[in-house]
């Protein structure tokens, strides 16, 4: 099952935030986190997310700093903000709305249509 | 193969998508550096789970999306990267090691000209009463500071530095060496030629030895356009500032002109030329030339202004009317149809297949010369009549030289456009020409003052 562009992009945000709260992260183990949290569902062109990190860094949402991998690479970490915290608590807010909103319909289509709420 | 030469191949594929994605202007170093790790990271860990290093590498590059479509994303993240930033540099795209001593020098001999332009005032020459003095010497008080710089920045070998000075020495006796008559027309013609003799000075410290090589002297041609523009630009900005300088002392009682026309033009006119070389240096990998693009932009509208002048003077069948300055006219013509020819061809890709705009330039080139031989043919007819006054001669020479370099360029333009040519046939011949205008100003600065009796 292929996700679409647009579903893709609006989730991007609280997901990336969600993440780094857990624990500040990198792009590639960002990248790794959200495919193990889908079971794969969620097949982002990695280079797509670097310009969403960098978009929430300019938003203040994150910040980001540069170690030493132990590979010896310079790597770009990044960290939660307090206004990124903010913005996840929103968007929670909100994409729990949307969410409670489509299990009340899923709820109504399988008592109406059982076939069609599979 | 052993697995060094593999580790081998995979640094070389890696560094070779490396240097693809930073070709794009959206993207800059430590992105690179952000996503190359991205990309070693994604490939040891497919290599990990038992892919080859080249397969790794292909899935990685793939997962990593199309760079067309990544170079879009982060421009439109950082669409200030479009605009690339012109004056202050960079720390971290490296480049030049110091950019701030080259801006300082280029603006302390931006301060040493101005002096130079206050020089003269010791000796009791005054810029109103002494004017034809002054504008004999113009060039001098900031060419050889230009050339100077030039010097500095290419670290020119002393063989060349040497000879430099010559020029300038000449120049300066000539200037005030001469007896001139006060108000001559021989004293203005050599202000007017002295220049474009020692503009060669300068490109050739400005090519910093690379003055024998086509490219070297195309490079002085697209930095001469450069310096125009900004030159003009400065200007503007500059006229703006006195404008508004003036209104708010006017505002409380206090006449600054008489500051202005003494002090602040003349030395800031001389300063400038300082200031527009070194932003024509520190940009010019920056942005985008400007020449190239006022050229493509006006070359159809020049083709149909001179067409459009050609078939009304057909149609109408009127004589060209032979006034003092149409010569002058025609002459300046000639300059900025060379001047377009010039600047498209030094932005051209010289390897591009024959298109709209070359025909375009043949247009306006032949055109240009057909104007020019209806005005020619005119005063050649009366010239008797008028004489050979130093201004004439010096008129109907320039229209030769820029005639002959035209007749040239078309010819090559069409053996280039039937495939006869090559593109760089072209641009030989236009830099090859360079000399000749810096001769035909020494000739007329030196020759013409004795000739003529310097009146």
């Amino acid at each position: 099952m292929e996700i679409s562009k647009d579903l893709m992009a609006a989730s991007s945000t609280p997901i990336v935030l969600a993440i780094l709260a857990e624990a500040d992260s990198y792009g590639y183990a960002i990248l790794k986190r959200v495919r193990e949290l889908s079971r794969g569902h969620m097949e982002w062109t990695d280079g797509m997310l670097y310009p969403v990190l960098h978009r929430l860094e300019r938003l203040g949402h994150i910040e980001a700093r540069w170690e030493v991998a132990e590979s010896g690479r310079r790597r770009r970490y990044y960290r939660i903000t307090p206004s990124g915290r903010d913005q996840l608590t929103l968007e929670r807010r909100q994409w729990e709305a949307v969410d409670a909103t489509l299990r009340g319909l899923w709820h109504l289509l399988a008592r109406a249509a059982p076939a069609l709420a599979r | 193969m052993s697995i060094p030469g593999q580790a081998v191949s995979l640094e070389q594929q890696i560094a070779q998508w490396r240097s693809y994605l930073g070709r794009r202007q959206a993207i800059h170093a430590v992105d690179l550096v952000e996503l190359e790790d991205h990309l070693r990271e994604q490939i040891a860990a497919l290599g990990a789970a038992g892919l080859a290093d080249d397969e790794a590498f292909l899935v990685a590059v793939k997962r990593m999306g199309d760079l067309d479509a990544l170079s879009r994303e982060f421009a439109r993240e950082h669409s200030e990267r479009l605009w690339k930033q012109l004056v202050v540099p960079r720390s971290e795209s490296g480049g030049s090691a110091i950019p701030w001593l080259d801006a300082m020098v280029a603006f302390g001999l931006a301060v040493a000209a101005a002096v130079l332009v206050k020089l003269p005032a010791l000796f009791g020459l005054r810029l109103d009463t002494d004017a034809d003095v002054y504008a004999r010497n113009a060039s001098l008080f900031v060419l050889p500071l230009l050339t100077g710089y030039f010097a500095w920045k290419r670290r020119l070998s002393p063989a060349i530095v040497r000879w430099l000075p010559l020029g300038f020495v000449a120049a300066l006796l000539l200037a005030n060496a001469y007896p001139f008559a006060k108000g001559g027309d021989t004293g203005i013609l050599a202000a007017l030629h002295l220049p474009i003799a020692l503009w060669l000075v300068v490109g050739i410290a400005y090519a910093g030895g690379r003055w024998s090589q086509v490219a070297g002297r195309m490079d002085f041609v697209r930095f001469s356009g450069e310096l125009f523009i900004y030159y003009t630009l400065i200007g503007f900005g500059g006229a703006v500032l006195m404008a508004f300088t003036a209104m708010v002392f006017a505002a409380i009682g206090i006449e600054v002109e008489p500051f202005f026309q003494s002090w602040l033009l003349p030395c800031g006119a001389a300063g400038a030329v300082l200031v527009a070389s070194w932003l024509v240096e520190a940009k010019q990998s920056v942005i985008e030339n400007m020449a190239p693009v006022l050229t493509q932009l006006f070359t159809p509208l020049f083709a149909a202004a001179l067409i459009a002048f050609l078939g009304a003077w057909l149609w109408t069948g009127r004589g060209v009317d032979i006034e003092r300055n149409v010569l002058i006219g025609f002459d300046l013509l000639l300059v900025v149809v060379v001047c377009l020819l010039l600047y498209s061809i030094s932005a051209r890709d010289r390897h591009a297949a024959p298109g709209f705009f070359d025909v375009m330039r043949i247009v306006l080139v032949v055109s240009a010369l057909l104007a020019d031989a209806v005005a020619l043919s005119a005063i050649a007819a009366r010239i008797s009549e008028f004489g050979f006054s130093p201004n004439r001669v010096a008129a109907l020479g320039e229209n030769v030289i820029l005639l002959v370099n035209l007749a040239g360029s078309a010819v090559l333009y069409l053996r280039f456009l039937r495939g006869r040519a090559l593109f760089s046939d072209l641009e030989r011949w236009q830099t090859n020409y360079l000399p000749v205008y810096a001769g035909w100003g020494a000739l007329v600065a030196v020759v013409f003052p004795p000739a003529f009796g310097y009146l």
